[in-house]
């Protein structure tokens, strides 16, 4: 009787703490709500739609966020085009080119870059990648959005790489037999019959590596130069969402408009991840099923 | 003939990506290395940092990384082990357990400064812990839970069906057998996942950003509700915020390394750990 009684108050105990992680993803919508909340009503959510982003100024502040946005866009697309081919190419050739012992080595070597902090990176990208894009282009400051994209696509290889490399991996030894034995060459194999059926888990794999790409602060924040413009060229400075936010954030009074400005902005980006790995979710189980 | 040739040529092309990454991996941290070795010493590791940090140590740094850690996983560990337990025990199919995977991915995706936000909001203002350890423990909590409970529950699962009925049929109820039979097995496999979550906290600096880190704080913490100054952070405004950023390159390639080192050598421990638990496993 004791022990029935304490086996139901276990599974309880753990039911709850289960439940923790609906609680926490409720209560980032819930206080970021909240503390963004009141600018809707003064000076009004219309006011986040402009084109000018002046939260400190002496005549008229504005809190367009448009810059930021479009700063954010142009970092993120810029990195996606570059992690793609890196992306693709190096799982491809880990999962189906290389030999077992040179995998066993590149493996854990590719995920020694995940673990590396963002800001370590950021470093390593103002002392080294800025002067080289500053040399290599002829601009006046190195400080640019190409400079960000390029640590940023750094950073969301690795997600790509192990994401992809299990979908390739995944695809059945039968299609690879099949093409093989049918006369196509290895290459052929694997771009005509391998890379297609892997081809939802490595679109999955790019997405979530875009969301990491569109959350990341501190790499981004030291060198992109943060001049908060809209511009499509990448060898001007931008300022992303999350670099806003962590440069402002810290000087702002608490209550004031600009903070809650920033909280806007934070919840904007919380929606463009929580959209992008939802997608990706359902790609990658879609792709399960089958 | 000529696709035999375009087929080694795309070979090469891809081998040349794959070793091309490695070459930045390896030259970021070499150059780190290379530059910060110099510049670390007996006492720039117990020292406190003076002129603001331009000279000195780092020591309030790194006892405050440590501090930051410590608390997080005390918070994280117990949490996510316990949902891992009850995702792969008890749970059964059904809306609720989707609503928490659900949760679970949620979590993992959203932006480090996102969770610096909902810091600031729920703890530091909402709960009244204002900027202090407590409040950057549990933020970075919240952070690394999904990645304790999915490695946790993989390590649980791994636990083959055999063990559990094994001790079903001798009469042994549910929590007996998950407690003598199941955890035994697959708590070094949770606590080698837990590990890499660790070397996030550790070198994470938007979240402590907005909830814990001080600017320049050359004394050490008297209790939870006190500010620490962190590695990461303290990095960033070495890097971007000193006046004399490039006068003082040697103490952020020290930093850089202190850090690195620490990161790294806490997801080698972890990788190790992986290693022989493998070669011990029996089933």
């Amino acid at each position: 009787m004791r022990v029935a009684w304490k086996e139901k108050a276990i599974k309880l105990i753990l039911l709850a703490t289960a439940s923790t992680s609906i609680l926490i993803v409720a209560g980032i919508f819930v206080f970021l709500g909240r503390e963004a909340g009141p600018f809707a009503i003064e000076p009004g959510l219309k006011e986040l739609l402009g084109k000018r982003w002046i939260p400190v100024s002496f005549q008229k502040e504005s809190f367009g966020i448009l810059p930021l946005v479009a700063g954010s866009l142009l970092v993120t697309a810029l990195a996606t085009l570059i992690t793609l081919p890196f992306g693709i190419g190096t799982s491809v050739y880990i999962s189906e080119l290389a030999r077992p012992t040179e995998r066993e080595i590149l493996k854990p070597f590719i995920e020694i870059l995940a673990g590396i902090p963002s800001v370590v990176i950021g470093f390593f990208g103002l002392i080294v990648l800025v002067p080289l894009v500053k040399a290599c282009f002829r601009l006046s400051t190195g400080l640019t959005a190409l400079a960000g994209a390029i640590l940023l696509a750094l950073m969301a290889i690795p997600t790509v790489i192990s994401i992809s490399e299990d979908a390739i991996r995944s695809v059945p030894v039968s299609y690879k037999q099949a093409s093989l034995a049918l006369g196509a060459s290895k290459m052929q194999t694997i771009w005509r019959v391998t890379v297609p059926a892997a081809l939802p888990g490595i679109t999955a794999a790019v997405m979530l590596g875009m969301g990491r790409v569109i959350g990341e602060t501190m790499a981004v924040m030291m060198v992109t130069g943060n001049a908060a413009i809209i511009t499509a060229s990448p060898f001007d400075s931008v300022r992303t969402m999350t670099a806003t936010i962590a440069a402002e954030m810290g000087e702002v009074a608490f209550g004031s408009n600009h903070y809650r400005a920033l909280f806007c902005v934070g919840i904007v980006l919380l929606l463009a991840t929580f959209g992008l790995n939802i997608v990706a979710q359902k790609v990658l189980k879609k792709h399960r099923v089958r | 003939m000529r696709t035999a040739v375009l087929q080694r040529a795309t070979c090469w092309l891809m081998r040349a990506m794959t070793y091309f990454i490695v070459f930045i991996i390896a030259s970021i941290i070499l150059k780190i290395l290379w530059n910060g070795l110099p510049a670390v010493s007996w006492e720039f590791l117990t020292t406190m940092p003076r002129r603001s940090g331009a000279e000195g140590g780092i020591l309030p740094a790194i006892v405050g990384t440590l501090y930051l850690v410590v608390g997080t996983i005390a918070v994280a560990l117990p949490l996510g082990m316990a949902t891992a337990i009850y995702l792969s025990e008890y749970a059964k199919q059904g809306r609720f357990t989707r609503t928490i995977r659900l949760a679970i991915v949620t979590l993992a995706g959203v932006p480090s400064i996102v969770f610096g936000l909902f810091g600031l909001g729920l703890f530091v203002i909402f709960l009244g812990f204002g900027a202090s350890i407590i409040s950057g423990c549990l933020t970075l909590a919240c952070m690394i839970l999904p990645i304790i409970i999915v490695s946790s529950e993989e390590a649980l699962r791994a636990v083959p069906r055999s063990l559990r009925e094994g001790s079903l049929a001798l009469g042994a109820t549910k929590w007996q057998t998950i407690y003598k039979n199941v955890l035994p097995y697959s708590v070094s496999g949770m606590l080698t996942g837990s590990i890499l979550g660790i070397g996030r906290a550790a070198g994470e600096t938007a979240p402590i950003l907005l909830t814990v880190a001080a600017f320049y704080l050359p004394k050490l913490p008297r209790s939870i509700f006190d500010q620490v100054m962190a590695l990461p952070y303290h990095l960033y405004i070495l890097a971007t915020q000193h006046p004399e950023a490039d006068k003082v390159r040697p103490m952020q390639y020290a930093t850089a390394l202190v850090l690195l080192a620490l990161v790294l050598g806490v997801n080698l421990a972890a990788i190790l750990l992986r290693i022989r638990i493998r070669k011990k496993r029996r089933w």
